[in-house]
């Protein structure tokens, strides 16, 4: 059996010094300065969250997947992960984590990859990296389709097995479950609230998700 | 386990890549790359570009959710991030190449090995893997943006239930291969560091050989093609990003 601990966080909603509602199918974009605690409330249950991060003072310096995932030598995030950046500098740690695990392999749905997961006429359907690129084309920041790398998945359920399947399952998170994360240094925050109406993992329904931030 | 002969007519040029060094090169459609690792335990790290817009250029996530998998073997294929197929692995005696674990850079290399400069040691100096490919991403014009997850082919790194990975020592024998036909044409960044989970803290990186040899046109019940609905929508979204070339 897969084994999840659960920790809560002490931080207060009513002390945070940012709150927003991202709808579902939206994008959202927020720079977090060194010290700062992010935290995204799964509202409705089993949203899944893309999430990327870069060094604001060095955009070219974005999240790794790979080297997060080698240098704890685990495939999931939860509280204790350290987020490492593509020059193996520490961007965040995550300090509360009430859902269990995070997938980092799963990457955001696109026009393209719906395409070839589900049907070639499913390209029309509004996808993560449109979100994505909504967002950076918008922002103040030199970024652009180069910078979209292997992004998180909080609150997304992406078991491999041994035998090296790998799977998107229901959701193990639920209605007010969250995950929180302090900057290590300054970073971007790029978030799409995932649209995906072709896969179970969200019961093809999704939800609003609550961003806090606390000093 | 020995490579299957190529037939020599086919074979349009072979060249060996000695431990920890690295190339690039475009491998032109309709042909294929072999890796061979001659003397076992190699790993040969891969990125791949569509050779005519770098901006396209694979991705592990939709690779690895296309077909279900975490690892890759023969039958799989290498998807770009627009939803086409770069190259098919059509043949592998390996067995289980990684996806997911990244390259080595310099702090890892100097940590595990310890550090073997240049003016001491000449060419028997000590690399990373993400040296080398920033080094050949930058003669494309490619930089840190574009390094990507890549490939390591030749490893194996597994992962418990609990998510906790295992770097399999010992899982490439000597003279195994695998076949990549590219779909398109596709420029191939290639370095020979050791894994980065590679546990053994002794510096020995491995050779691996390289031919590049005309494949047979893809046929209508293609393995790779054909080993998931997913992949025959690749392959068509791939034949309409061509139509215009034939």
């Amino acid at each position: 059996m897969t084994s999840h601990t659960l920790t809560e966080s002490p931080l207060d909603p009513a002390a945070a010094v940012h709150e927003a509602i991202v709808r579902a199918g939206e994008p959202w974009m927020k720079e977090l300065r060194q010290g700062q605690t992010l935290r995204i409330v799964d509202l409705e249950g089993n949203q899944a969250v893309d999430t990327l991060f870069y060094n604001a003072r060095d955009p070219g310096e974005h999240y790794s997947a790979v080297d997060t995932i080698r240098a704890q030598g685990n495939l999931y995030l939860t509280t204790g992960s350290r987020l490492l950046s593509s020059q193996g500098h520490e961007m965040l740690v995550i300090t509360a984590d009430t859902c269990g695990r995070h997938d980092t392999l799963g990457g955001a749905c696109a026009a393209e990859s719906n395409q070839v997961r589900y049907a070639l006429d499913k390209r029309s359907m509004h996808n993560c990296r449109d979100n994505f690129l909504s967002a950076l084309v918008q922002a103040d920041i030199p970024l652009s389709k180069r910078d979209l790398t292997s992004n998180i998945n909080f609150f997304m359920n992406v078991p491999v097995t041994p035998q090296g399947r790998l799977t998107f399952e229901d959701g193990i998170s639920a209605a007010g479950r969250y995950v929180e994360m302090r900057a290590l240094m300054d970073v971007v925050v790029l978030v799409s609230n995932c649209p995906q109406l072709n896969n179970p993992c969200n019961a093809y329904n999704p939800t609003p998700v609550r961003m806090l931030i606390w000093d | 386990m020995t490579a299957p002969t190529l037939d020599p007519a086919r074979i349009v040029h072979q060249d060996t890549l000695p431990g920890a060094r690295y190339w690039s090169f475009i491998i032109r459609r309709g042909y294929c790359l072999r890796l061979t690792d001659t003397e076992g335990g190699a790993n040969c790290s891969a990125l791949l570009y569509n050779a005519h817009e770098k901006l396209e250029r694979y991705n592990m996530a939709d690779t690895l959710k296309a077909q279900h998998t975490a690892y890759l073997t023969r039958g799989h294929v290498c998807y770009s991030d627009m939803g086409r197929v770069l190259m098919s692995i059509i043949d592998d005696s390996c067995g289980w190449h990684d996806t997911f674990c990244g390259v080595s850079d310099a702090a890892l290399v100097k940590a595990k090995y310890g550090e073997h400069r240049y003016q001491d040691y000449r060419n028997e100096f000590y690399r990373n893997g993400r040296e080398l490919f920033l080094i050949e991403l930058e003669k494309w014009g490619l930089d840190r943006r574009d390094l990507v997850a890549n490939i390591n082919f030749f490893s194996r790194v597994t992962a418990d239930e609990n998510g906790d990975m295992e770097f399999h020592a010992g899982h490439s024998a000597p003279g195994s291969h695998v076949d990549l036909r590219a779909e398109m044409d596709t420029l191939v960044v290639l370095n020979t560091c050791p894994h980065p989970l590679d546990p053994v803290r002794e510096w020995r990186p491995h050779p691996v050989a390289l031919a590049i040899w005309r494949a047979d046109p893809v046929a209508a019940d293609d393995l790779c093609m054909n080993s998931c609905p997913e992949n025959q929508r690749g392959f068509a979204n791939t034949a309409i990003y061509h139509c215009q070339y034939d």
